[in-house]
């Protein structure tokens, strides 16, 4: 298992345009699949228009703790991309003034931002309606100077998000690195013990699944009901919801697909299961995803493949709510990704 | 001329059999549709059965299918081993039962 980022190992897939490219040659360009935007005309769902604003995505900065195998940012320890507080200040204030109901920071690890805290204090002030962060579990054990995350958590009211891909050691090892799956129960069990994820408890902890190979994730419904009997009677550990994820072809999981020869066939699979139902919901129309750098982004995928939002204002500091409504979502094949079977978003399934 | 008897490829076309005969193919398809959900076993139950019937009946497209289809259902690969052997099982056990009806006749030609 790798331990540096593509940027790190300066790999071709570190550039964002070179991924464009191949998602845009080869079977997309002879005419053996569809492009996406052809695939979205078929049902008169071209252009695709942003909706009413619900979700504020913003990514604090790429640097992890871990570097999974697949992950679509491409973090990792050694990226340095940090939001500054300067950029947060400007996010504050669009957080004080948005329509947006729910409230959504990720990373990297957004905990390793150094002014996370003063950030998630601020922002909770604000009282959006669900706000959530991205942990991914094993931040919380990972030394000392973390390990009352749950409780500030608790403190602020704040939903936490978590990957875990698997209830067995061996898949989530794979996946994310050896010993995370033994932290992540630890830090399951810690949250548990304050309430988050407990039956009637208004401490939201819910899980995010994602399949650990070049395969789309089974019913979400029927993956939550394996995941809670599983980590209740091995570890005694309670959770709400399973988001079921689908992996996009992009970055670290881009890279995976073409050195195991499995790129071709996994874009079939993503094309077979379109399913029209799933472009109606999906994330990017009711999203927008602020980088460490302060630009818009219609997803946080569009994000690492460096495709800002299609308007005239692109940057946090000239946030304008009214004018980014109803703008054309920018679209290339990584999109089949949101719309296979019963569709995918940071919120899991859609359709 | 083709050189193998299995191209991989041929699986995506599997729904093309009902173009030669709509109706038999249609009932088929409905029917395969409506075993596989969830009843008193659940799809992922069914689903490692069918795996299990893959190998036996040695049907490559079948293998290639169910392993996909249990992996996306949240199969171990130690679950998907088990239930192989189990089919492993049957067949071998299926084999030897047959020795009773050899030591059968042996015993009455030459008892």
């Amino acid at each position: 298992m790798a331990t540096k980022s593509l940027h790190k190992r300066e790999s071709d897939l570190a550039n964002s345009n070179r991924q464009l490219e191949i998602l845009s040659n080869g079977i997309f360009q002879n005419g053996e699949l569809p492009t996406f935007k052809n695939k979205i005309a078929e049902t008169n769902q071209f252009p695709l228009k942003a909706k009413k604003l619900e979700i504020l995505q913003i990514n604090v900065g790429y640097m992890c703790n871990q570097v999974c195998e697949h992950c679509h940012v491409d973090a990792g320890p050694d990226r340095k991309e940090i939001m500054t507080r300067d950029t947060m200040q400007q996010c504050l204030e669009v957080i004080k003034n948005t329509g947006a109901n729910t409230l959504d920071l990720t990373g990297g690890a957004p905990e390793m931002n150094p002014n996370f805290r003063w950030f998630v204090e601020e922002a909770a002030k604000a009282g959006i309606k669900d706000f959530i962060v991205r942990s991914n579990l094993t931040i919380i054990r990972a030394n000392k100077n973390y390990y009352d995350l749950p409780e500030f958590f608790k403190k602020h009211n704040v939903h936490v998000v978590s990957s875990m891909p698997h209830w067995t050691r061996g898949k989530t090892d794979k996946q994310r690195g050896d010993g995370v799956f033994d932290k992540s129960i630890r830090a399951l069990q810690d949250l548990n013990a304050i309430g988050y994820g407990m039956p009637e408890s208004g401490l939201k902890l819910d899980l995010v699944y994602n399949p650990s190979g070049a395969f789309l994730p089974g019913d979400q419904m029927a993956m939550e009901k394996d995941f809670k009997k599983a980590l209740k009677e091995d570890f005694d550990i309670q959770f709400h919801n399973l988001f079921a994820i689908t992996n996009l072809p992009i970055s670290r999981f881009l890279d995976y697909l073409i050195a195991s020869e499995n790129y071709e066939d996994y874009m079939y699979s993503l094309v077979e299961a379109y399913n029209p139902a799933a472009v109606e919901n999906v994330m990017c129309t009711n999203t927008l995803s602020v980088s460490w750098d302060g630009y818009l982004y219609d997803c946080d995928f569009n994000q690492m493949l460096g495709l800002p939002v299609n308007s005239k204002d692109k940057h946090i500091s000239t946030f304008n709510e009214e004018l980014l409504e109803g703008r054309d979502i920018v679209i290339s094949q990584h999109c089949y990704g949101c719309t296979a079977g019963a569709g995918s978003s940071c919120q899991g399934s859609v359709a | 001329m083709q050189k193998t008897y299995y191209d991989p490829a041929d699986l995506k076309k599997f729904g093309k059999i009902s173009e030669w005969n709509q109706e038999l193919g249609d009932k088929f398809f409905e029917y395969y549709g409506k075993v596989f959900e969830d009843g008193a076993l659940t799809a992922r139950e069914k689903a490692l059965i069918a795996l299990a019937v893959s190998h036996t009946e040695q049907c490559p497209y079948c293998i290639d299918a169910y392993t996909k289809d249990t992996l996306q259902r949240g199969v171990t690969k130690e679950e998907m081993m088990e239930a192989i052997h189990v089919g492993a099982a049957i067949k071998s056990g299926a084999t030897l039962v047959h020795g009773v009806q050899m030591m059968n006749k042996v015993n009455k030609l030459d008892g």
